[in-house]
């Protein structure tokens, strides 16, 4: 009966995204402002139907209810409850509802913290999100509905994969679609902007705490999948460059780049038709993820070649959400004119580089992403993109972007005007070279010329973002929330950078083989195996190894890395050993009984490590603060024109 | 200057910036695009010699062979029709097994065995790479027999 | 006019895109042309699936035409293409056998209780030697096979009554194997 009522809701809430799409659309449009009113409640009640009906599916995995399909392939008697929960959406059509759900939750937000927009502008955003909305519950509806019965039930569910039987997973997916969804509220601002031909810039106030926001989700979901894929996949690797990372990528470059350039926008009104296209962008980049991971078309076969309509509607979707903003965007952009130039040392200046920058970098991932599948579309072969070209194609933009930061970050607006710091950047880069220099030397005993660009460039953002709070001494107050959020966020860059060059130039990894006694040294640390054991966890047994580390003889830590092998059949799991320190981190995965009493084992040094997760924390930290700046709550300003007034012809003139 | 100008030498700073950097960047693509080739090409003499491929296909039954308490391994890799030797030292994946799809990134050396320095076998029995999906071929039935 | 043409580059470029990903879409790996169309179906000889002293072959099977079904316990697709095995063995039009692939014999016992059994015989291949033989990489897989061993069709993916009266009827009928 519940899965009945989840289903019936969702129907519900399709009705209601579509009555939420036509009377904010056509309601606007017609100046009807009973119409316009009509949309909220409509977004009210899809709100209300979407969680109704995600809670009947998570109370069916509760349940146990393997007679729903769904359950039934995702659960089993043996999960905890609270991977139970998270197995919600764990799979295709739970996480589609999981989407579906996050974006009625972005829309209602939508409507209840944007009274200071005018009452026509708020109807064409809140359309806008009904359509999208409607698209993706429709292609629930039509192709992968959660609630579908099984006649007879099965008696036992099928296990959500164990490769997600992980906290920092259950939690990566929800964090990451949060993220994508987002980008969906700049999106339907960008849309109804469009669609009015606005040409004052009150749209980007508006939408900037929203990207923010949805940009710091995209950030923490990230970061949660790579650590991840750290500890859970044995390699101790932090990012692979493999298409499903790529897909989440893209749309957090475009969202950075959006996030810059929507202030330029906001305060001096110029780059109005691109901060436009940023915004369709970032959408449209997040929807491609979507299609690239659940149509199958880049990892093919059984994943969803069973149906291949999925790929057939996601495809139609994408061509009317994003063809639509892009037609509308060459039909109404020309007209967007900025109303002044800008000087070469500005901010404006700095942010057209950034944007340049990280636009750049998208291109190229997207390039590499692609082109595997253009070859194969071409019949040209089969190839695939190494992942060495990923990290040069991310390389070449990231260095002269950072570089840049530094200076840009205290340029002033309108003015070739660099802040007090100006007469000591010469000092501070020479510092920060100095300072590379004996890190790369006497901490890593190698001067690596990429090692020391990398610390060089990490050091000068730090000091950057540090200088203006240090020059204030203790005299901090009165500083807005934006310019914290700046400082964070650059800061974490910079921590960033510096756990990305630690690692890519200092690191050290060799699989060996190990019987028990058996002592191998990495970087002056000791790695002695005490040979395997059985253990037994709530729904898999495991082998566990035991290696100790130890240093200048001393023992100062055991490991018990594990290969798990879960009770509801499948493969193998590694369970990595780690040891973390602020310097490094040292990594220990079992691999498989060589025979003659010796183990496989990959044994890596770590450094730095921590800072990569860290930077990027630091980088959400700074959109949360800076997303709650006041001047994001002001009332409409007096110098806002009403909308409806400026048509399209306007600036044809 | 006037601030038209100005503009005008940042666009154009920016166009060569990243028109330097893109050259770069395809520089780097060009060298790491990897092919894909099955057994049945390589024996057929199709894959480049001393340049890094990616062999896909299954691993044999029978055919992991390692001396004990060493990390070195040797195993066949087949598309049903052509069988290729493998030599690869080092971990192996969670998912790799006997009778399943494998990917090698690696060299194929002067006696014609592929020296693999990563293998990849991230599938499980519902999914396999589409690369090695493609290459099997069935066996002529003339001795099919087994 | 030309400075529309600036505007127009996104939206070429979101064409060229979608152009691409159509293509790709379209080379469906479910309808790939497996090899074995047109030739002799492997031979084989397995333990039958209810009782491990009996053999399940290709001598069976001799001047009969047959559905040739890869299933598991553990797949996903099998389960949802049951349904559709159970409705296809009922209309009594081509037997069905099966090759329980990867399996542990007590499960697949019991799923075949609980659910149904739609197979005339089941051929026990816990090592997947003869799914290589038959070119099979992935669960569920359909094979038809002519009385005169040969391969006339294959399905990747579940089986569903649109696929086998598309399909496999027309090519039942055509060559009078409905008997």
């Amino acid at each position: 009966m519940i899965p009945e009522l989840g289903h019936f809701a969702l129907i519900l809430a399709l009705l209601l995204a579509a009555a939420q799409a036509f009377f904010g659309l056509v309601g606007a449009s017609r100046g009807n402002v009973a119409w316009m009113r009509a949309a909220q409640p409509a977004v009210a009640g899809q709100w209300v139907f979407l969680l109704l009906s995600f809670g009947a599916l998570v109370w069916s995995f509760i349940q146990f209810d393997f007679s729903v399909r769904y359950v039934a392939m995702t659960s089993n008697s043996l999960l905890p409850l609270f991977y139970r929960i998270a197995a919600a959406w764990g799979g295709h059509e739970g996480s589609l509802l999981l989407w579906g759900t996050m974006l009625a939750t972005w829309s209602i937000a939508v409507a209840a913290f944007s009274r200071s927009m005018p009452l026509p502008y708020k109807s064409r955003v809140l359309g806008v999100l009904g359509l999208v909305s409607m698209g993706f519950l429709m292609f629930m509806l039509f192709t992968s509905s959660p609630f579908e019965r099984l006649v007879p039930a099965a008696a036992e569910g099928n296990d959500l994969n164990p490769l997600l039987q992980d906290v920092a997973l259950a939690i990566h997916p929800p964090m990451l679609y949060l993220g994508y969804v987002g980008f969906s509220v700049a999106f339907a601002f960008a849309c109804a902007t469009l669609i009015e031909g606005r040409l004052d810039v009150a749209w980007a106030r508006w939408a900037r705490p929203w990207t923010l926001a949805a940009w710091l989700c995209l950030t923490i979901g990230i970061t949660l999948g790579s650590w991840w894929a750290y500890y859970e996949l044995g390699w101790g690797g932090y990012w692979f460059w493999d298409p499903v990372e790529n897909a989440s990528f893209m749309p957090w470059l475009m969202g950075a780049a959006l996030i810059h350039s929507l202030a330029v926008t906001e305060k001096r009104g110029l780059f109005k038709s691109w901060t436009l296209l940023l915004a369709v962008g970032a959408f449209s980049l997040s929807l491609l993820g979507t299609f690239l991971v659940r149509s199958g078309v880049l990892v093919s076969v059984h994943a969803f070649a069973t149906d291949p309509a999925r790929g057939l509607f996601i495809l139609g979707f994408l061509v009317a959400v994003i063809g639509g903003a892009l037609a509308l965007y060459t039909w109404r952009a020309p007209v967007l004119k900025s109303d002044a130039g800008f000087e070469l040392l500005s901010r404006e200046a700095f942010v057209l580089f950034n944007n340049a920058l990280l636009v750049a970098a998208t291109g190229l991932i997207l390039l590499g992403t692609l082109y595997p599948l253009f070859m194969d579309a071409m019949e040209l072969g089969k190839i695939s993109v190494g992942p060495p070209y990923f990290g040069v194609a991310f390389l070449i933009p990231m260095v002269p972007l950072l570089l840049l930061l530094g200076v840009g970050m205290h340029s002033s607006w309108k003015r070739s005007h660099i802040g007090p710091i100006g007469r000591l950047f010469g000092v501070l880069l020479g510092a920060a070279v100095v300072l590379a220099l004996l890190v790369s030397k006497f901490a890593y005993g190698q001067v690596h010329f990429m090692g020391v660009v990398g610390f060089t460039v990490a050091f000068w953002v730090m000091g950057s973002a540090l200088y203006e709070p240090i020059r204030r001494g203790g005299n901090l107050r009165g500083l807005p929330a934006g310019f914290w959020g700046m400082t964070l966020a650059h800061f974490g860059v910079g921590l960033f950078a510096l756990g990305i060059t630690g690692v890519e130039s200092y690191r050290i990894e060799k699989d060996i083989s190990l019987g028990a006694g058996d002592v191998t040294e990495l970087s002056g640390y000791e790695f002695r195996f005490d040979g395997t054991k059985q253990v037994r966890g709530p729904n898999y047994d495991a082998i566990e190894g035991t290696v100790v580390l130890s240093r200048d003889g001393k023992a100062f830590k055991t490991l018990h890395p594990q290969k798990r092998f879960y009770a509801s059949g499948g493969n193998a799991m590694t369970e990595a050993g780690i040891h973390a320190t602020p310097t490094r981190d040292l990594f220990v995965a079992l691999g498989e009984d060589l025979g003659a009493g010796k183990w496989s084992m990959r044994v890596q040094y770590k450094p730095l490590i921590r800072y990569i997760w860290l930077g990027a924390l630091f980088m959400a930290l700074g959109g949360l603060v800076s997303a709650t700046d006041r001047r994001y709550r002001a009332k409409l300003p007096a110098t806002a024109r009403a909308p409806g007034g400026t048509m399209a012809g306007e600036g044809a003139r | 200057m006037t601030p038209r100008r100005k503009r005008m030498i940042a666009v154009a700073a920016i166009v060569i910036g990243v028109g330097a950097a893109t050259a770069v960047a395809l520089q780097a693509f060009q060298e790491n695009i990897m092919y894909f080739y099955s057994p049945s090409q390589v024996t057929g003499g199709e894959a480049p010699r001393g340049r890094a491929f990616r062999l896909g296909g299954l691993v044999t039954t029978g055919s992991l062979q390692r001396t004990p308490g060493s990390i070195e391994i040797n195993f066949l890799v087949t598309d049903n029709a052509e069988t290729i030797p493998v030599k690869y030292s080092g971990l192996l994946p969670d998912l790799f097994r006997e009778g399943q799809g494998v990917i090698a990134h690696g060299k194929l050396n002067d006696g014609g065995v592929f020296v693999a320095d990563e293998v990849l076998a991230k599938h499980d029995e519902n999914y396999m790479p589409p690369e090695v999906a493609d290459t099997l071929k069935t066996p002529q039935s003339a001795g099919g027999a087994s | 006019m030309s400075r529309y043409i600036r505007f127009l580059v996104p939206a070429g470029l979101f064409v060229i895109l979608v152009g691409f990903l159509f293509i790709g879409l379209q080379r469906d790996p479910s309808v790939i042309d497996s090899p074995l169309i047109g030739k002799p179906a492997p031979q084989f000889v397995l333990e039958n699936l209810d009782d491990p002293a009996l053999r399940v072959g290709t001598a069976d099977l001799q001047g009969r035409m047959y559905l040739f079904n890869v299933w598991g316990t553990w797949c996903g697709g099998c389960r949802q293409e049951h349904d559709a095995l159970l409705a296809i063995s009922r209309s009594n039009v081509v037997p069905i056998i099966g090759l329980n692939w990867k399996d542990d014999r007590g499960l697949a016992r019991k799923w075949l209780n609980q659910l149904g059994n739609p197979y005339e015989l089941v051929a026990f291949d816990p090592e997947g030697q003869v799914a290589i033989d038959w070119g099979v990489y992935g669960a569920p897989e359909t094979f038809l096979v002519a009385a005169d061993g040969t391969v006339l069709a294959k399905r990747i993916g579940a089986m569903d009554m649109t696929v086998w009266q598309r399909d496999f009827l027309p090519l039942i009928n055509g060559t009078g194997g409905s008997s």
